[in-house]
C-alpha cells in the first residue's frame, strides 16, 4: 500500500511538452510511472517520443482520461495558466491533481481551492509550488527523485521539497510507503492533516516523519490532529528558528509575521502532542530509527 | 511586499475608495505649497513600514505653511522603532466623529479570504482582537464569489455599525474589494476609517501588502519596490535573479531548495554556540536545477558581503546535479581570481544526492586550498562555525 498514489495510478501531465514538462516526464517514466498521456490543446491528437515511449498528447484532461483512464495530473504549466490547467482538471473530475508549478499568485490558489470545493472536492489537489508525490518502486508524481530510496515503512510528508529528499536520504536503509511534499505557498490544497489522515490509515506506513517551516499555522493544527487521531509514531521537524521576522525565506509562506508562525511555536506545538521533535534533520532521522526499532522490538 | 501609507492612499484613490487630499515629499520645503493648497492647516505623516508611528511622534498637525515645514523638518529623518524617515505625506486635516477599522486579508488557515470590521478603530486592531474580540467581526469572503453587496452589509451588519451610515460603508467595502483583487493584494487594511462631521466616510490611513508572485500580471506594481531600502547585497542578488536575504552573523550560506536552506542557518547557529556565537550571515538559495552559473553568481555575493567570515555551501542533488554545484563552485573562485579579488575565505562543502561522487571528486582534484569537504551537514555546519570564530 502507500498513500495517493499507487502502482495502479495513471498519470498524465498537463504541460508535459515544456521544457520542465518533458524533463520530469522522462524521469517519470524512466521511474517506473505509468504516464499514460500528456495534455497541450495546440498539439493534440500527436505523440512525443519520450525515450523510446510513445506518449499520446491530448486536446483536454477530459479527454485524456475518457481515452487512457487517467486518475492523476502532474501539472507542470507556467504561473499565468496553472489557474485555468488546475480548474480543468476540477471539471474534468480528474481525482487527483498535483501542481508542480512555482510562483502562482496566492489569489489564483484561493480561487482554485474554492473551485474544487464548489464541486464538491471530487479532486484532491496538491501543491501548488511543491515537488509532488512518490510510492517509492510504485510510482512517480512530480519532480522527487526516484533513487534515493526503497519501498518501507515510512510515511513522510513536507512543505519543502530538498528537506524530503535529505530525510528520504537518511533513512534510505528502511524505506518509505509514500512521500509527499505538499508545498510551502500559503494556499495549498493536501494540508498535513490530509496526509497524517491518510498514513493513518494506510497499512504499510508504521512510523511518519512529518517536515514543516516557519509560517502559519499549519503544524500547530497538525499537533491536535495527531493528538486526537494518530495512533501510529510521528517525528516531527521544523525549519527556520533563525528566520527574523517580517522576512520572506524562499517559499512564498515562510514567513514569521511579529509573533505567529514561529518555528519555536509549532515545536512546543508538536511536542505537546507527544511528536518526537529533531534539532536537525539527521536528529531527526535518528529519532525516526530509534522510534522504528522499538516498533519493530 | 508592503506599501507606505502614500502609495496605499493612492491604490485607494485609483479604485475609488474615498480618501483625503495627499502628497508626498522628501524635502522640507516643499511643505509649504502643500500647506497652502490645502488651506493653511494640513497633517504632517511619517511614511515608515512599521506601526505605532503616532506615538513615536511621527504625526504632526502643521497650523500653517510654515509649521508644516518645521513640522516636516523635525519628522524627516526620524528614527521609528529603527526606520529612518525618508519621506513624509502632507494630507488634509479632517474633522473626525468615529474611528471604524475594515480590512480584508488572505486567511490561511481557511485557504480563503477573509473581512474584519469593528467600530473600535484607530488604535492597532491586534489590541482590539485581544482585549475586546467580540467587538471585532470576521466574515469569510469566497475567492470566487467575492464581496458582492449582500456581503457588504453581512460584514457592516457583523459590525454593527450604526445604520446612517452604512449604504456608505457597504459601497467602500466593495471598493476595497476592487483594490483587493484588481492589485493581487493579501491585505488591504483601513485604520481608521473615519466620519466626518458632515457624516462622510473617508479612508483616512491605510495599509496594503501585494503579493510578489502577481508581478508578471502587475506591472506597475515595480514602481512601488522601495529600491532606497533595500540592503545593496539583497538588491545585487536580486538583479541576478537569486533568492538572498542579508543577515547579521558571519557564515555565509549557499544551498539549494527553501526548506534546505532554512534548516542549514538553523543548523549554523546550534554550531554557532560551542564557537563564540557566530551565525548564518544569509538565506540564499539557489534552487531546484541550479547551474554552474547560478553558483558561481551566488559565490560572488557571499564572498563580497565583508561581514563572512566562512562560507557553507550545502546541497542535497535532487534535480541538481552535484557534479554542476562542483564546477560552480570552482568557475566562481577562478572567475573571481582571474578578476584579481583575492579570495581569502574557507569554504565548506556538503555535497549528497544526485551525482554526489562526481562533484566531490572535482572539488578533490581541484584541491583548491581554501575548499574543504565534509561529509555530513551537521559536521560541515560545525567546520564553518569553527572557520568564521577564527
Amino acid at each position: 500500500m502507500a498513500i495517493f498514489l499507487t502502482e495502479d495510478s495513471k498519470v498524465i501531465v498537463q504541460g508535459m511538452t515544456g521544457s520542465e514538462g518533458m524533463k520530469h516526464t522522462r524521469r517519470m517514466l524512466a521511474s517506473g510511472t505509468k504516464i499514460v498521456g500528456g495534455v497541450n490543446p495546440r498539439k493534440a491528437g500527436t505523440t512525443v517520443d519520450v525515450d523510446g515511449t510513445e506518449v499520446p498528447v491530448f486536446g483536454g484532461v477530459a479527454e485524456a482520461m475518457e481515452k487512457t483512464g487517467a486518475d492523476v495530473t502532474v501539472i507542470f504549466v507556467p504561473p499565468a495558466f496553472t489557474k485555468s490547467a488546475v480548474v480543468e482538471a476540477i471539471d474534468a473530475e480528474i481525482p487527483l491533481a498535483v501542481v508542480i508549478t512555482e510562483g502562482v499568485p496566492v489569489h489564483d490558489s484561493a480561487s482554485f481551492w474554492a473551485y474544487a470545493g464548489e464541486k464538491g472536492n471530487k479532486t484532491q489537489i496538491i501543491g501548488p509550488n511543491c515537488p509532488g508525490l512518490i510510492s517509492p518502486e510504485k510510482s512517480n508524481a512530480g519532480i522527487i527523485p526516484a533513487d534515493i530510496t526503497k519501498s518501507g515503512p515510512i510515511g513522510l510528508v513536507s512543505k519543502s521539497g530538498t528537506l524530503t529528499y535529505q530525510l528520504m536520504y537518511e533513512l534510505r536503509d528502511l524505506g518509505f510507503s509514500s512521500a509527499v511534499g505538499i508545498g510551502g505557498d500559503p494556499v495549498i490544497g493536501t494540508t498535513h492533516i490530509d496526509a497524517l489522515r491518510a498514513f493513518e490509515a494506510d497499512p504499510e506506513t508504521k512510523l511518519i516523519v512529518m517536515i514543516g517551516e516557519i509560517g502559519g499555522d499549519a503544524e500547530e493544527r497538525a499537533a491536535a490532529f495527531i493528538k486526537e487521531n494518530v495512533t501510529k509514531p510521528v517525528v516531527g521537524y521544523v525549519a527556520g528558528f533563525t528566520a527574523p521576522e517580517g522576512k520572506t525565506m524562499g517559499h512564498a509562506g515562510a514567513i514569521v509575521s511579529g509573533s505567529s508562525g514561529t518555528a519555536a511555536a509549532k515545536k512546543e506545538a508538536l511536542e505537546a502532542a507527544g511528536v518526537a521533535v529533531g534539532k536537525t534533520p539527521s536528529e531527526t532521522a535518528r529519532l525516526a530509527r530509534e522510534l522504528y526499532g522499538k516498533l519493530a522490538g | 511586499m508592503d506599501l507606505f501609507e502614500y502609495q496605499a492612499r493612492d491604490l485607494f484613490a485609483k479604485h475609488g475608495v474615498p480618501v483625503l487630499d495627499g502628497e508626498v515629499i522628501e524635502k522640507a520645503e516643499d511643505a509649504a505649497a502643500i500647506a497652502e493648497r490645502f488651506g493653511g492647516r494640513a497633517v504632517v505623516k511619517a511614511q515608515v513600514k512599521v506601526g505605532g508611528r503616532g506615538k513615536a511622534g511621527g504625526v504632526k498637525l502643521a497650523a500653517d505653511p510654515a509649521d508644516a515645514v518645521a513640522k516636516a523638518g523635525a519628522i524627516l529623518g526620524m528614527d521609528i522603532k529603527g526606520h529612518t524617515v525618508h519621506k513624509v505625506m502632507l494630507a488634509q486635516t479632517a474633522d473626525i466623529k468615529e474611528e471604524y477599522y475594515v480590512s480584508f486579508l488572505l486567511d490561511r488557515a481557511n485557504r480563503t479570504f477573509l473581512a474584519m470590521a469593528s467600530k473600535e478603530g484607530g488604535v492597532e486592531i491586534e489590541v482590539v482582537a485581544e482585549e475586546n474580540p467580540e467587538a471585532l467581526a470576521k466574515i469569510a469572503v469566497d475567492a470566487n464569489e467575492g464581496c458582492t453587496e449582500a456581503k457588504a452589509r453581512e460584514i457592516v451588519a457583523a459590525a454593527k455599525f450604526p445604520a446612517e451610515i452604512a449604504d456608505q460603508v457597504v459601497e467602500v467595502l466593495q471598493k476595497l474589494w476592487t483594490v483587493f483583487i484588481k492589485e493581487d493584494a493579501t491585505l488591504v487594511e483601513v485604520n481608521p476609517l473615519v466620519k466626518t462631521g458632515d457624516g462622510t466616510i473617508i479612508a483616512l490611513d491605510g495599509k496594503v501588502s501585494l503579493d510578489e508572485n502577481a508581478d508578471f500580471r502587475q506591472p506597475e506594481h515595480e514602481a512601488l519596490v522601495d529600491h532606497a531600502a533595500a540592503n545593496p547585497l539583497e538588491a545585487k542578488a536580486k538583479a541576478k535573479g537569486l533568492n538572498y536575504v542579508k543577515l547579521d552573523g558571519e557564515v555565509g550560506i549557499i544551498g539549494n531548495g527553501a526548506g534546505l536552506v532554512m534548516s542549514t542557518l538553523d543548523v549554523v547557529a546550534y554550531a554557532g554556540e560551542n564557537h563564540g556565537g557566530v551565525k548564518p550571515a544569509n538565506f540564499l538559495d539557489i534552487g531546484g536545477g541550479a547551474s554552474a552559473e547560478v553558483m558561481a553568481n551566488g559565490l560572488e555575493i557571499i564572498l563580497g558581503d565583508a561581514d563572512v567570515k566562512s562560507v557553507f555551501v550545502n546541497v542535497f542533488g535532487g534535480i541538481t546535479a552535484c557534479d554542476a554545484v562542483a564546477n560552480g563552485i570552482v568557475q566562481a573562485l577562478e572567475l573571481l581570481e582571474a578578476k584579481g579579488e583575492a579570495v581569502t575565505k574557507p569554504l565548506v562543502v556538503r555535497l549528497d544526492g544526485n551525482n554526489a561522487e562526481l562533484g566531490r571528486k572535482i572539488l578533490t582534484d581541484r584541491n583548491h586550498p581554501l575548499v574543504q569537504q565534509v561529509d555530513t551537514m551537521d559536521g560541515a555546519a560545525e567546520r564553518a562555525a569553527e572557520l568564521a570564530n577564527k
